[in-house]
């Protein structure tokens, strides 16, 4: 018999360029955060899932390191990898061991400490998260190359502009203007963002998530410890999860993540929400905007959008807060920072704290349905997470 | 004007500089963020990484360069063209013969990398794209012309086998066809 799993602690590191911590202190910070808010005693966390990608930082093991360092170890656990979309992956180990009934509470933690290599490192570290040998060693694609392909069919293919993804990043950069712990907590304006240079064209530098330093930790519960432990837990009601090809070129088109597509379907499901129209169930979305054309892709593969239209919702501002659906009131990959496997995990806390009214002002979503949906990329569509946390108690674990 | 791999490792020997006063001077490799001053530690061990890959069962694809062909594999069962090539099919029960790629087809979409990884940092700005052949077998490659305008969806393309300089060894281009 599955059980019901629900949040019952967040915590949240300043995500940023992080030289004044290693990575153990920059865990210690979201871990001790989590643990606090869920009022528990360490030794009550029976399973501890770490989301780490690494490669660009020093220390290959790093749950051992971060348990020593917060006296957690002595409890079983791994490391999850599903590259940018790592930190929505180790939610669901730790989900599906608590539903199993293999656990009662577990601590879950994304980290990433990328500013220990050299920028052209990272560049290049990230640029081989596709399909190494026949992709990278002889074309030596980088990741904001792999989304600029999707960007260049986008707009021959619908005519959306360069000034559409950049209204993207205008908005998500608006949202980090009032959240403290993102990266680049302040306003740009879509001139900036038009004359900035050009990465891997069409996308310019203000169109991409920025390198960056940064964890984020989650309490979860199964529903007899969870209710115990808080009168306002946050349901995971449905995860639906998909993987897409290694190679881009085994696509079969440029305008759409297929996998994206499959695990909204599977989450739709699960949860009961009409997938032609999505939109009216969910109060709030956090979406993987590490490109600003990512963004638009989001819209169209969650069903907030019809194919081909997804730029015209930004261009409509219906995805800020009081339009059609709010997303990324947190800033985004883009603003907030995207430090690989603690973004999914930094998802799930946003949108936490959004179903309980505890953000900032200005960058609160009004909760009417208590429903929230975190859409989390790894690679370009090579992993997808779709993931709806909830208010109420769902119907089904 | 100096490479992108040219101006990183400039600013690495920069660093290095930096940490050899600090050893001279209090005796640990010690950097300091230049924006908040914070104290790194200039890592004192380098990994050189190069990986040794076997293509033992797809070397008839690297034979076929040197004759001016692209080949893939097809599935005899399914029909399935499989680019790049595969040894096996994904049904275990079928099996695969060498089949030679048309060299003509049209471009999908492209992009033109100006950030560099930095193994890539010595060549100037470089286009990728992706062509879809007569056959609808679809291949990324270099696409040779730099400027992203003068490129449009559908046009008309053919695939070269080209030498890459300056490693000297071949591999497959996507060239624009005039019209």
């Amino acid at each position: 018999m599955a059980r019901r799993v629900a949040i019952v602690g967040t915590g949240h590191s300043k995500f940023g360029v992080r030289n004044d911590v290693n990575i153990a202190e920059l865990a210690y910070e979201s871990i001790t955060q989590a643990i606090r808010e869920a009022n528990i005693e360490k030794d009550e966390i029976d399973l501890v899932i770490t989301g780490y990608v690494g490669g660009w930082s020093s220390e290959p093991l790093a749950p051992p390191l971060l348990l020593e360092y917060t006296g957690l170890t002595g409890k079983p656990g791994y490391r999850v990898e599903a590259a940018c979309a790592t930190g929505s992956a180790a939610i669901k180990a730790a989900y599906d061991a608590i539903s199993a009934g293999e656990a009662d509470i577990a601590l879950v933690v994304g980290v990433e400490k990328m500013n220990e290599s050299p920028t052209p490192t990272v560049v290049e570290f990230i640029g081989r998260a596709g399909n190494y040998f026949w992709e990278f060693e002889n074309f030596g694609l980088t990741f904001p190359g792999y989304y600029a392909l999707y960007a260049t069919a986008y707009m021959q293919q619908y005519g959306a502009t360069e000034e559409d993804f950049c209204r993207v990043a205008v908005k998500n950069h608006y949202y980090a203007s009032m959240n403290p712990k993102a990266q680049f907590p302040r306003k740009i304006t879509l001139e900036q963002c038009m004359g900035s240079r050009y990465i891997a064209w069409p996308l310019k530098l203000f169109d991409c998530s920025p390198i960056t330093d940064g964890s984020a930790a989650v309490v979860l519960a199964s529903e007899e410890v969870a209710k115990k432990l808080t009168d306002s837990p946050v349901w995971i009601e449905a995860i639906g999860a998909s993987i897409g090809t290694s190679n881009l070129s085994k696509r079969p088109g440029f305008t759409s993540l297929p996998a994206a597509v499959t695990a909204a379907k599977a989450a739709y499901k699960k949860a009961g929400i009409d997938p032609d129209n999505p939109a009216k169930y969910i109060d709030v979305a956090e979406v993987h905007d590490c490109f600003t054309i990512a963004e638009i892709l989001a819209y169209e593969d969650l069903g907030f959008a019809k194919r081909g239209e997804g730029y015209k919702l930004i261009r409509e501002e219906q995805t800020y807060i009081g339009g059609k659906i709010p997303v990324n009131l947190s800033g985004g990959l883009k603003a907030k920072g995207h430090p690989l496997a603690a973004t999914g995990v930094s998802m799930a806390v946003e949108l936490a704290r959004q179903l309980l009214g505890k953000v900032e002002k200005g960058r609160q979503a009004p909760i009417k349905n208590g429903r929230a949906l975190a859409h989390n990329i790894g690679g370009t569509g090579h992993y997808a997470y779709v993931t709806i946390y909830s208010l109420e108690k769902p119907r089904q674990a | 004007m100096s490479t992108q791999r040219e101006q990183a490792d400039m600013f690495l020997a920069q660093m290095d500089q930096f940490a050899e006063t600090m050893k001279q001077s209090v005796g640990a490799p010690i950097l300091f963020d230049q924006k908040t001053g914070a104290a790194l530690w200039w890592d004192q061990r380098e990994m050189k990484l190069r990986f040794i890959i076997s293509i033992e069962k797809i070397r008839k694809f690297f034979e076929a360069l040197s004759e001016g062909k692209l080949l893939a594999t097809k599935c005899k069962k399914s029909g399935q063209i499989l680019f790049p090539p595969q040894a096996f099919c994904p049904d275990p029960e079928d099996e695969i013969e060498w089949v030679e790629l048309p060299k003509e087809g049209e471009l999908l979409t492209w992009t033109v990398i100006y950030t560099k990884p930095y193994s890539f940092g010595h060549y100037p700005d470089y286009t990728v794209g992706i062509a879809r052949l007569t056959n609808g077998v679809q291949v990324l490659a270099w696409v040779r012309e730099t400027d992203p305008k003068k490129l449009r969806a559908g046009m008309k393309v053919k695939i070269e086998i080209v030498k890459r300089q300056p490693e000297n060894y071949l591999t497959y281009e996507i060239v624009p066809v005039e019209e």
